[in-house]
């Protein structure tokens, strides 16, 4: 997270005078400052609508993994409503893997635009699956790092005390301008273990994969992938000691898409 | 008062022949379509009937129900004459509010037409009569301000008639209107582009144009530097245009490439072109191989001859040049858009169904550090760049040495924030460039610093305040605006009738944005003393400052904004109140 950025948001409305000695006749002002009561339009018809609102919805992922152990269904996905400041998200992924849901969880966030690249998001989290329920509160950054990679992480509390979290990233690599190389990553941090989730303390799981997608169009970009996912440190042992598979790679897949 | 000085001393009008010849030569194909109506009238006319409604138009296979005048894109030229009142009827059959801006016409405020400011639009099924003197002459056009129909065909050429003859004058003459055309709607575009704002630009840096920009750049490493300097500041060297010929068929009188504009000459005859450009979003470089052209007006206003190869016109300027074809041959009127992913075209040539060679366009720009404001080692002005009240060139020269330096209005660098992705550290004078992708390139192309007006400025006063502006934007939101504020969170500038202001631009960000003030002149200082070009849209260059003087001698509420519609109507707007 880039604090500089954060501290900016203070700087809004105080005016930083330039560095040079000042000549007397300077004003630092702006002459558009913003003024109570000075209208800048007729009633209700302002010259153009920059308050607009946009809906979006995307795919990351929505895919077919493949390895002789077992075939399954994965998708990773978010949507969002909103102004250029304030949006409500919907994050939802999960595994389907022989009629069983895995790994669902979905998040319900309002995201609040702080910075030029960076988004703080608050709300709930629930993991719906077939294993038993949690609801967890939400707190988090989403946004753009330096070199552009993209990340999103988030903290959870639930409602027994547990604390969590999520890290997401991904980078995309232009070979050419439709194919595109992109490495991404999802970890998972739990302070206590949940046996009946597969979950251990610490670093709990793992979710990564390579992805070539070719852009057909922005908005529908077909892709082959080597995907991993595992069980890591406490989390691993449980699933040995259960006798279920620990980590896999898998031949992928998919399409990427958003409207 | 309203006179402009060019336009006021001229005894008798200029003889037409060649709106005739325009209307009875044009290529069957031309008049056919329901496109392109670029035919001057043959007189002028001070009463005007205009119907807003929708026609569908198809162009390069791209269909639309497009909002127009009189049922064409563009729509029909207007010829008005100076001095005279004239009377615009217009009839609104669309199902929502309409609104016509006569671009860069001087007029009381109530008659702009822009809705929201001293006018409440034309609402569905109704009638509104626009009325207003004419004060100056030359080269304008018009366009509606209402929702996105600017995008999608409502606009036109306007003419006017000077009092006296044109200094040069011309056999032929003929209005050469650039647009762009596409089927994607206006609100998916800004869509599209809040979600991915690279979203039309499929000509970015990747591997494969790793050599060759190591070819460029001297080494690998060299090139690889570059590209993490522009990741680390997440902004891309390559971002030219936000809209691309990805989707838009470039125009000319509203003609694709291959359906080809042609323009009828005999060798020999002096031939006007009144450029305007109508697109929305594109910037346009233009070019006839083979012909030298000499600039004669800029947004209307005449000034002194200049022989050019090339020219680029920003979005919503005009320019007319005069060119005098000797060979009994096709010449190619080449107009290419700066990021050279189209181009549109037309023809002038002795016959019909002629054609000449079309060009190859140049490599795309790319932006460079001085495009993000980190100035220019090599520039002398270097070291008064930071003291903002500080003058340069010609500027200095119009005051006389006794008055007192203007009051700055400066909000000092701008914040980053949410609206703002840049701080030029060191804003350079860029009006000698003549902007990026045309330095160097073997032709002499037009700047800033060439336009000087025929005649002085009619307000000798130098201005007793300044405005300092910074354009600001962030791409990555698509959010644009002035001082790190969109419109909908700005006050008005406000000035008093009768004030000379300067306004001083800086541009934080990395595109061009023309610049244009509703209902008054702007007069550029690029260095040619009380011959400032009068403008009604001015160019900022990335990275660059610039100023102009203005007089404020017509009070309401008028707009101030980037054309770009987009960029416009995501925030790069102000209200202007003289009072
Ligand atoms: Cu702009």
């Amino acid at each position: 997270m880039n604090r500089r950025y954060i501290f900016s948001l203070i700087g809004l409305f105080t005016l930083t005078p330039y560095t040079v000695a000042a000549q007397p006749s300077v004003q630092y002002q702006a002459a558009d400052a913003p003024v109570a009561n000075i209208s800048t339009h007729l009633p209700g018809m302002p010259p153009i609508m920059d308050q607009g609102t946009w809906f979006h919805g995307i795919f990351n992922e929505l895919e077919g993994r493949y390895s002789p152990k077992g075939t399954n269904f994965r998708w990773d996905g978010e949507g969002w409503y909103g102004s250029d400041y304030n949006k409500f998200w919907i994050k939802s992924e999960g595994t389907l893997e022989k009629g069983r849901l895995s790994d669902g969880q979905q998040d319900f966030l309002y995201s609040r635009a702080v910075s030029s690249y960076w988004n703080l998001q608050g709300g709930v989290r629930v993991d719906l699956d077939d294993g038993p329920t949690r609801t967890w509160a939400a707190f988090g950054v989403q946004g753009l790092a330096l070199y552009q990679f993209e990340f999103q992480a988030t903290g959870y509390v639930s409602n027994k005390g547990r604390f969590a979290s999520r890290l997401e990233g991904s980078y995309d690599f232009l070979l050419t301008n439709r194919l595109i190389l992109q490495p991404q990553v999802e970890l998972n941090l739990y302070t206590k273990a949940d046996p009946a989730r597969q979950v251990g303390a610490g670093l709990s799981d793992i979710d990564t994969g390579l992805r070539l997608r070719y852009e057909i169009s922005r908005k529908f970009a077909p892709y082959i992938a080597v995907t991993y996912s595992g069980y890591l440190t406490q989390a691993h042992r449980f699933a040995r000691q259960q006798g279920e598979q620990t980590g896999t790679t898998r031949f992928t897949f998919g399409v990427r898409s958003w409207f | 008062m309203l006179k402009h000085p060019i336009s006021s001393s001229r005894i008798t009008r200029r003889q037409f022949v060649t709106g005739l010849g325009a209307t009875t030569l044009l290529p069957n194909a031309a008049r056919a379509t329901p496109l392109g109506n670029s035919n001057i009238p043959a007189v002028s006319s001070n009463q005007w009937d205009l119907r807003i409604q929708r026609s569908k138009i198809t162009l390069d296979g791209k269909t639309l129900n497009a909002p127009c005048v009189n049922g064409t894109v563009p729509g029909p030229v207007l010829r008005w004459k100076e001095g005279e009142t004239v009377s615009l009827t217009i009839t609104n059959t669309l199902k929502e509010d309409t609104s016509i801006h006569w671009h860069g016409i001087r007029l009381p405020s109530q008659m702009d037409g822009v809705p929201g400011l001293s006018f409440y639009g034309i609402p569905p099924g109704q009638k509104f009569t626009y009325t207003f003197p004419v004060q100056q002459s030359g080269t304008y056009w018009y366009h509606s301000h209402s929702n996105m129909q600017e995008a999608i065909g409502l606009y036109g050429a306007i003419i006017i008639d000077p009092l006296t003859p044109d200094p040069i004058p011309c056999e032929r003459d003929y209005v050469i209107f650039l647009g762009e055309w596409t089927d994607a709607m206006p609100d998916d575009i800004i869509s599209n582009l809040k979600m991915q704002s690279d979203y039309y630009n499929f000509r970015q840096r990747t591997l494969a144009s790793l050599p060759k920009e190591a070819q460029h750049a001297g080494s690998t490493s060299a090139a690889l530097k570059d590209r993490l300097m522009w990741s680390r500041m997440n902004m891309a060297a390559t971002d030219i245009s936000d809209v691309t010929g990805i989707v838009y068929t470039y125009t000319l009188n509203g003609h694709a490439p291959d359906t080809n504009w042609t323009g009828l000459f005999r060798p020999g005859e002096r031939i006007r072109l009144r450029f305007i450009n109508g697109a929305a979003m594109t910037f346009f470089d233009v070019r006839i191989p083979g012909l030298e052209m000499l600039v004669v007006q800029a947004d209307g206003n005449n000034v002194e001859p200049v022989p050019v190869d090339e020219f680029r016109i920003g979005v919503a300027e005009t320019y007319d040049v005069i060119v005098q074809p000797k060979d009994n041959r096709a010449y190619t009127l080449f107009a290419q858009s700066e990021d050279r992913t189209g181009y549109a075209r037309g023809t002038l040539a002795p016959a019909l169904r002629m054609s000449g060679i079309i060009p190859p366009m140049d490599p795309r720009p790319v932006r460079t550090m001085v495009d993000m404001g980190m100035g220019h080692m090599d520039m002398p002005s270097m070291s008064t760049m930071k003291m903002p009240s500080m003058n340069m060139g010609g500027m200095a020269m119009n005051m006389p040495p006794s008055s007192p330096s203007p009051i700055v209005e400066d909000p000092g660098p701008p914040p980053l924030n949410v609206e703002n992705q840049n701080i030029a550290q060191a804003p350079i004078d860029r009006t000698g460039s003549p902007g990026d992708g045309l330095e160097h390139n073997g032709r002499r192309v037009l700047t800033y610093k060439h336009l000087r007006a025929l005649r002085p400025g009619t307000d000798p006063r130098p201005p007793s305040r300044e405005i300092i502006l910074h354009l600001t934007g962030n791409m990555e939101r698509y959010i644009w605006g002035f001082n790190g504020r969109k419109y909908s969170e700005s006050g008005p500038i406000r000035l008093h009738k009768g004030e000379r202001v300067r306004f001083t631009l800086i541009n934080d960000t990395m595109m061009e944005h023309p610049i244009h003030l509703h209902g008054l002149w702007s007069e550029l200082e690029n260095g040619h003393g009380e011959y400032r070009p009068y403008k009604h849209t001015l160019i900022s260059q990335p990275g660059s400052r610039m100023s102009y003087l203005v007089t404020a001698d017509v009070p309401g509420m008028w707009a101030y904004h980037c054309h770009l519609l987009y960029h416009m109507d995501l925030g790069m707007f102000r209200t202007v109140i003289v009072s």
